[in-house]
């Protein structure tokens, strides 16, 4: 009878035991499968951030260059259009930029390190499109003051990426990371020295 | 007694013959020429450099090493600052002459078809050289040369007869000529070299054995519990 | 106490709707295995794992393969060196395949040893051997996909023997191959088969082999039907409950086989240029012939059957018939005794030179042909044909000793 349970006892524990080191060992055995997902050397090399060179763009002009393949918009931004930034907030869903949008270093009025510069993902926060850049007055409706238009559903953007209210799209337009080599030199997708140049 | 005889006689025999397979198995490719043993060790940080850079000067104008990039490279071969951080300027101003970004490929600016033209048979990549063709045999190699007057470039090979490469290592060569004891330093170089492009056909063979190691040990505990689980169940049956 | 009524709840449901206790009985806990089984009754639960690994990291690798002629091998380096941890993944699946004949070969090794092929186990033989004839092609067109050297001129030589036979031979060539050459279009289907058409047949046939086992029962190496002396309650005195006595102890072979398996992968992959061969590090280059055509270590004693026959037709069908053969074997085998520990000396040593040849063979096929090697091989060719032709005669001749009623231990 003593034998008996002894022995239930002893192959409780080896069951359980051997259970455990198995199970540490399949979850180890898993790792590698689940790491092999992670972006791959070139796909991190591709995904590099984008050195970009802004000593030409004319005030009121859009570039568009390509970031881990997503259109990057850089606006040098008129003084007007910049007075213009501080009287929209009625029509705007997120005027003071409380939503993650953006990185700390452009929570602020601007939505920019430079208030002439402006730094955008070009990607509607809708469903994806990519929006039109738009700064003439009253090329969208009575009233516009320059922004961007989504043509796929109407959302409405103001000049610092702002979202109006009353359109599909919730948020405003996200500010990636980037920062300031020299005075016309902006790098795109790494801002470990953002507060960026003066 | 006589049936557990005979499966100890068959076992032995059959140990013997997979003893006898382990020097074949030791080998990459055979070779008809001898060659001379190389000393390899990819631990060695500094010679995988010194070996870099003389690939870099004296092969990457017609070898292109297309499957390793810049950045891995120096990561690899201890191109890095006391935090770990890749050296990109000194990687830039040494070692890239092609290229402009750090994590580029390793190529070079002979297109394949200027290759074939020039040299007869277009100069290959030389990425899995050091798996395919053998340590061994690109030291021996590189350290083979003769001159031969019947020959496009005046030269040819004791281990590869009548190869289309010139001898490229020859004005490097030359620094050493009337070097004390200069026979020996251009044979370490050459060993750096071929320590480098070892190194290359395989970034991760130190990394594999060192992950290997723990693998064993975890499976050493595993193989006992499972054996003691088994032998406690086993005990049911008589 | 709250879980398992729950448990059982749940089980009830389920079992309601398929048969899953009822399959759990059958062929686990209720499953009786002779309590006999040796060293050699291991390999089929390797050879399901091994399977199992094949098939996981055959679907990872195909995450990240290209299989055209202009990306494959670039894709394979991609893979070695810029996807995390895809050295293992390719390490494991290189391995892997060699592992599978290394385990299946003795696998099948046992049932010569035991006689598990003759009645009423013919029919799990002869599945086995389709299922052996799937892995040769699985094995054969996976070698393509790398797209080295050896992989394009193996292929292009295997391929080309179709074109021995008669009348149709070249058109069935270039049918195979879909090209004038093999190319980047025979890469492409050779990827499909191997990936998804082989693998899907592989494990029906698989199912297949089990079930038609569980019918009959297994063997042991007494070659006593344990079914034969049963209890009471119907059970066979001989026999185990495969749940839980042999998931215990083929948990226990697993992670001895674990301990070699990881040991070459992470040790030896290449194995001295068996299982990774040298000149399969360079590219496909339909100009240059590697020095030393041979297939991989696991075909070389066919191929060297192959070699050994001066007639490119009758090589070809020498070839065939010596893996078609192997079916015949429930058939040739006339003793009345099952396994090798009651046969005869005549027997032992005629199946003992048989092992020599095969061994010999596979050398032979992985070396270049002189005069005096082709020699050897056609003396082993006729010994290895002989080997089955003969059996009808030697086994009836052959003294056998009285087998028991039991096992005994």
């Amino acid at each position: 009878m003593n034998t008996d349970e002894m022995n239930r006892g002893r192959r409780r524990f080896l069951t359980a035991s051997a259970s455990v080191i198995g199970g540490v060992g399949a979850i180890c055995a898993a790792y590698p499968f689940l790491a092999s997902w992670a972006p791959s050397v070139k796909a991190r090399a591709l995904g590099a951030p984008v050195e970009v060179d802004i000593s030409k763009i004319e005030a009121g002009q859009k570039i568009t260059v390509a970031w881990r393949g997503q259109p990057i918009f850089i606006v040098r931004r008129t003084p007007e259009e910049l007075k213009a930034l501080e009287t929209m907030a009625d029509l705007l869903r997120d005027p003071t930029s409380k939503e993650p949008q953006q990185p700390s270093y452009a929570d602020n009025l601007y939505r920019s390190i430079k208030p002439e510069v402006l730094v955008l993902i070009g990607i509607c926060t809708h469903l994806g499109c990519v929006p039109l850049y738009k700064p003439e007055a009253g090329s969208v409706e009575a009233g516009w003051e320059g922004g961007f238009f989504c043509p796929c559903h109407g959302s409405k953007y103001d000049m610092a990426g702002r979202v109006y209210k009353g359109v599909p799209a919730p948020l405003n337009l996200a500010v990636p990371p980037y920062q300031y080599l020299k005075e016309t030199l902006l790098l795109i997708g790494d801002d470990s020295h953002s507060g960026g140049v003066a | 007694m006589k049936q557990k005889k005979t499966k100890i006689f068959l076992g032995l025999w059959g140990f013997i013959v997979l003893l006898s397979l382990v020097p074949s198995l030791l080998q990459a490719e055979e070779s008809s020429v001898p060659l001379d043993k190389a000393n390899i060790d990819i631990t060695d940080l500094p010679s995988l450099q010194r070996g870099a850079r003389i690939f870099m000067n004296y092969c990457s104008g017609c070898h292109s090493l297309k499957f390793v990039r810049y950045s891995s490279l120096g990561e690899g071969i201890g191109i890095v600052d006391a935090s770990g951080v890749l050296l990109e300027e000194a990687i830039k101003k040494n070692l890239m002459f092609v290229g402009d970004k750090i994590t580029d490929t390793i190529q070079r600016s002979m297109t394949n078809e200027e290759g074939a033209k020039w040299f007869e048979v277009n100069p290959p990549d030389l990425s899995l050289v050091a798996r395919s063709r053998g340590s061994d045999w690109l030291y021996t190699y590189l350290r083979s040369f003769y001159l031969d007057p019947k020959r496009p470039w005046g030269v040819n090979n004791t281990v590869f007869p009548d190869v289309a490469m010139p001898d490229a290592l020859y004005y490097f060569r030359l620094q050493f000529q009337h070097e004390k004891e200069g026979q020996a330093k251009y044979d370490q170089a050459v060993l750096d070299l071929v320590n480098f492009l070892t190194y290359v056909g395989e970034p991760v063979q130190l990394v594999r054995k060192r992950i290997g190691i723990w693998v064993l040990l975890f499976l050493g505990v595993f193989f006992v519990f499972a054996y003691l689980l088994k032998r406690e169940y086993w005990k049911d049956v008589h | 106490m709250e879980i398992r009524l729950v448990g059982q709840r749940v089980l009830g449901w389920v079992d309601d709707r398929f048969p899953l206790s009822k399959l759990w009985n059958e062929h686990l806990a209720r499953y009786y295995a002779p309590k006999n089984f040796n060293f050699w009754y291991y390999f089929g639960s390797l050879a399901l794992f091994v399977l199992a690994s094949q098939i996981i990291t055959g679907i990872w690798l195909t995450m990240n393969y290209t299989p055209t002629a202009e990306g494959a091998f670039e894709s394979v380096e991609y893979i070695m060196r810029d996807v995390p941890w895809g050295w293992l993944l390719r390490y494991l699946h290189s391995t892997g395949a060699s592992f599978f004949f290394i385990v299946v070969y003795l696998h099948m090794f046992r049932g010569v040893l035991y006689g598990s092929y003759k009645k009423p186990r013919e029919l799990v033989w002869l599945i086995g051997m389709v299922i052996f004839l799937c892995l040769m092609a699985e094995a054969f067109l996976g070698y393509l996909l790398p797209w080295g050297n050896m992989s394009f001129w193996g292929a292009q030589v295997i391929t080309s023997l179709f074109g021995a036979i008669p009348y149709i031979g070249d058109s069935l060539v270039e049918w195979i191959r879909g090209d004038y050459n093999v190319s980047g279009v025979t890469l492409n289907r050779f990827f499909s088969l191997h990936v998804i058409a082989v693998p899907l047949l592989f494990v029906g046939l698989v199912a297949a082999h089990i079930i038609a086992l569980h019918e009959v029962g297994s063997n042991n190496p007494e070659g006593v039907e344990i079914k034969k002396t049963l209890n009471a309650e119907g059970v066979p005195l001989d026999g185990v409950p495969f749940h839980p006595y042999y998931t215990v102890k083929d948990l226990m072979g697993l992670a001895g086989f674990l301990i070699i398996f990881c040991g070459v992968v992470f040790f030896l992959p290449e194995m001295g240029g068996y299982f990774l061969e040298a000149p399969n590090f360079e590219p496909a280059d339909p100009l240059k012939t590697p020095a030393h055509i041979a297939p991989v270590w696991y075909m070389t004693p066919y191929y060297a059957i192959l070699r050994a026959i001066p007639d490119k037709l009758l090589g070809v069908v020498a070839m065939g018939a010596s893996i078609g053969v192997w079916f015949l074997l429930p058939w040739l085998d006339r003793s009345p005794v099952k396994s090798i520990r009651y046969r005869g000396f005549l027997y032992k040593s005629i199946l003992f030179i048989f092992v020599c040849t095969f061994i010999t063979l596979g050398y032979l096929g992985s070396h270049p042909p002189t005069p005096i090697l082709v020699l050897v091989a056609r003396v082993c060719t006729a010994i290895y044909f002989l080997f089955f032709l003969l059996m009808p005669i030697y086994t009836v001749l052959d003294r056998v000793k009285a087998v028991p009623e039991r096992v005994s231990h």
